[in-house]
């Protein structure tokens, strides 16, 4: 028989029992639709982290440190590479160096210290940490209050949330999160903050020997901003509580707690930095930029590395969406073995109709696969259709939770098309599966038996 | 089944010519419908042969039989055995699926073997708006759709009243005359076999009890005989 003609005879012997059918088709769409709901929800929350990730300035970070200073972060690159006493100062020289290799935009050091700052006369001490200017377009300043630093070099300052409760002389009772970064921002802004701080200067006669004066002294900076995240907390949620412009901070020659190790070296004068914080055009770069400055003999670090982790994770967590979807879809199938079993019973008469004008085995089989094969193509489009509504519905509740937590919308799913075609194709081919056995048994039914049968 | 096992038939020799209107009579369980199904390929014997056309059945795979079945014999059941859900039209043109007959030819085909059997317009009907007569006649058309050297036919009037009964039988007789078609018909109605056939054969139990030419329509038949 020719393939129009089993399909043109399944469709009609569908309509026969059009209730039966439908609710056969209506189970395999619920468990194509349940698949498809649980894998877009997984790839949508895989997208959603390497977006917030990637729009959070983490993907295009390369943090550098000095081998004589610091354990790597990785073993293996503890292993291989020069001997901490062969690697080099990261001091001024190595940053422009850095700077240098082909794919860095920026190097800066990574400058923090604590210090002691006045506001409305009343101390407060706290870590101060430098801002990179290229921070500006980060995604990690999403919910600041204020503006950004107007320019490079100006004594502004940026709060970070917790600290901008703790000048207004609120202690919050249930962690952080109780007070919004805009209810605290408004009497803040534009006010005068004091910060004083210790500089360290070299005398010029002194060039090669490490010493260094201390000298004090203070800073009125303007709050301009308060924001609730840390834009390069590469290592931690919260890196400093006050920023201020990182040039600002390299020109004021700070005292860094690492300094006392720069007075142990004895090498040079010239402040060597703890970290040097590497901006790579793009995430593609990271790992070329890495490999170049490993090579000088520093040790690299970059969210990269730690996203591997990450991606294993959701891919694991894919899995087991998967695998709770397929349950739905092997009671789905289930439902189909038993409306073909049935309608072998209902139609044996036909069947051996069909057998006595001429039918062979293939042509009653290729017919109730066929049955089976468009059960499953409808149950597919509809339960893709099912699922997509579905992760709509979810998506919109999500977000009318997030918008009453008073956190911007978010798409935490997503229908790729390679996920529809998969789903199509799953159905389809699970019909055909689940279609296999009552074809064959419809096949192999003995005309006369099937015949005499009343 | 039980554990006995029954000869429905069992050392039956027939042969059959071309061209011939053969009827089987006997009694309910006689073996006569089991010899049919032998000869229309839907069974299979456990032990002998069933030569038709020089070929043996009896050696013939599932789908060597389901072709035999397409191609060589035609078949009309007493109960018809119409597919209830299909249109006449359908029906008729099942076969044409199976064979594999173009699109474009069937329904010219099927308009035609319809005319052949005196049913023409109500294609669009489903069988159960028919009468019994009509059906049995759509039955046909469905038997000769693909030009079957050999129509077999199980109690075709035993669904129908006397006068279109007779009808059935004379378009079979007509069929058997003009294309000509062997016919082998099977029915327990010794008159309606007597005014039809060439040839009477009796069973009883499965075997043979008699086999003779029809006295009252011996004249007239052709002498082309091969075996069948």
């Amino acid at each position: 028989m020719k393939l129009y003609d089993s399909i043109e005879l399944a469709a009609r012997n569908l309509r026969e029992s059009v209730l039966r059918n439908s609710l056969t088709t209506l189970g395999i769409a619920v468990g194509v639709a349940s698949l498809v709901a649980m894998l877009s929800l997984g790839v949508g929350l895989q997208r959603m982290t390497a977006r917030r990730l990637k729009s959070s300035g983490l993907f295009d970070t390369v943090v550098v440190t000095s081998r004589r200073d610091l354990r790597s972060f990785n073993r293996e690159q503890e292993m291989n590479g020069p001997a901490a006493a062969e690697s080099p100062d990261l001091d001024e020289a190595a940053r422009r160096k850095i700077e240098s290799v082909s794919g860095v935009l920026e190097a800066y050091p990574e400058l923090r210290f604590i210090t002691e700052l006045r506001y409305e006369d009343k101390p407060h001490l706290t870590m101060v940490g430098g801002m990179a200017f290229s921070s500006k377009d980060s995604d990690g300043f999403e919910g600041l209050q204020g503006r950004f630093f107007s320019s490079e070099n100006v004594a502004e300052a940026i709060l970070q949330k917790s600290f901008a409760a703790e000048l207004l002389g609120r202690a919050p009772a249930r962690g952080p999160d109780e007070f919004s970064v805009a209810d605290m921002a408004k009497p803040l802004l534009g006010k005068q903050i004091v910060m004083r701080y210790v500089e360290r200067s070299s005398s010029a006669e002194n060039k090669d020997s490490a010493s260094y004066s201390v000298v004090s002294h203070e800073l009125a900076l303007t709050i301009v901003g308060v924001t609730d995240l840390d834009p390069d907390s590469v290592r931690g949620p919260a890196r400093a509580r006050l920023f201020i412009p990182e040039k600002l901070l390299e020109g004021l020659h700070v005292m860094q707690a690492y300094d006392y190790r720069d007075s142990t070296r004895a090498t040079s004068s010239e402040p060597a930095y703890a970290t040097v914080i590497a901006r790579v055009s793009g995430a593609g770069k990271v790992d070329s930029v890495e490999q170049a400055i490993k090579k000088m003999g520093f040790n690299t670090f970059s969210i990269l590395d730690a996203n591997k982790g990450l991606q294993r994770l959701f891919k694991i967590l894919d899995l087991f969406l998967g695998i709770f979807g397929s349950l739905a879809l092997t009671v789905a199938s289930i439902g189909i073995v038993n409306t073909l079993v049935m309608a072998i019973l209902e139609r044996r008469r036909e069947i051996g109709i069909m057998k006595a004008v001429g039918a062979s085995d293939a042509d009653v089989r290729g017919l109730f696969f066929a049955e089976a094969g468009a059960m499953g193509f409808l149950g597919g489009i509809f339960g893709v259709a099912l699922g997509w509504v579905i992760g709509r519905v979810i998506n919109f509740g999500t977000n009318v939770y997030l918008s009453r937590q008073g956190f911007p919308p978010e798409q935490i799913w997503a229908v790729p098309w390679w996920l529809i075609a998969f789903a199509l194709g799953v159905a389809f081919l699970v019909s055909l599966v689940s279609g296999l056995y009552p074809a064959s048994r419809a096949a192999k039914l003995d005309p006369v038996q099937a015949l005499r049968y009343e | 089944m039980g554990s006995t096992i029954i000869r429905a038939v069992d050392g039956v020799s027939l042969d059959v010519a071309s061209g011939e209107f053969v009827a089987l009579l006997g009694a309910s369980g006689s073996g006569k419908s089991s010899l049919l199904n032998l000869i229309a390929g839907l069974d299979s014997p456990t032990s002998g042969s069933v030569i038709v056309g020089g070929r043996n059945l009896a050696g013939f795979s599932r789908d060597q039989l389901a072709e035999y079945r397409r191609h060589t014999v035609g078949m009309v059941f007493q109960s018809f055995n119409l597919v209830p859900a299909m249109t006449v039209f359908e029906n008729v043109e099942l076969p044409l699926r199976f064979a594999e007959v173009e699109r474009s030819k069937r329904g010219a085909l099927v308009t035609t073997a319809l005319e052949r059997v005196g049913l023409s317009g109500r294609l669009r009907h489903r069988p159960v708006e028919l009468s019994g007569g009509e059906q049995q006649r759509v039955a046909l058309a469905r038997a000769l759709i693909n030009q079957p050297g050999i129509l077999l036919a199980d109690e075709p009037t035993g669904n129908l009243d006397s006068r279109t009964g007779t009808e059935v039988m004379e378009l079979m007789r007509n069929l058997n005359e003009s294309l000509p078609m062997t016919v082998v018909l099977v029915t327990h109605e010794r008159d309606l076999a007597e005014k039809y056939a060439d040839r009477l054969i009796s069973l009883a139990d499965g075997k043979i009890a008699a086999d003779h030419v029809n006295p009252s329509r011996n004249a007239i038949r052709a002498t082309s005989r091969a075996d069948t």
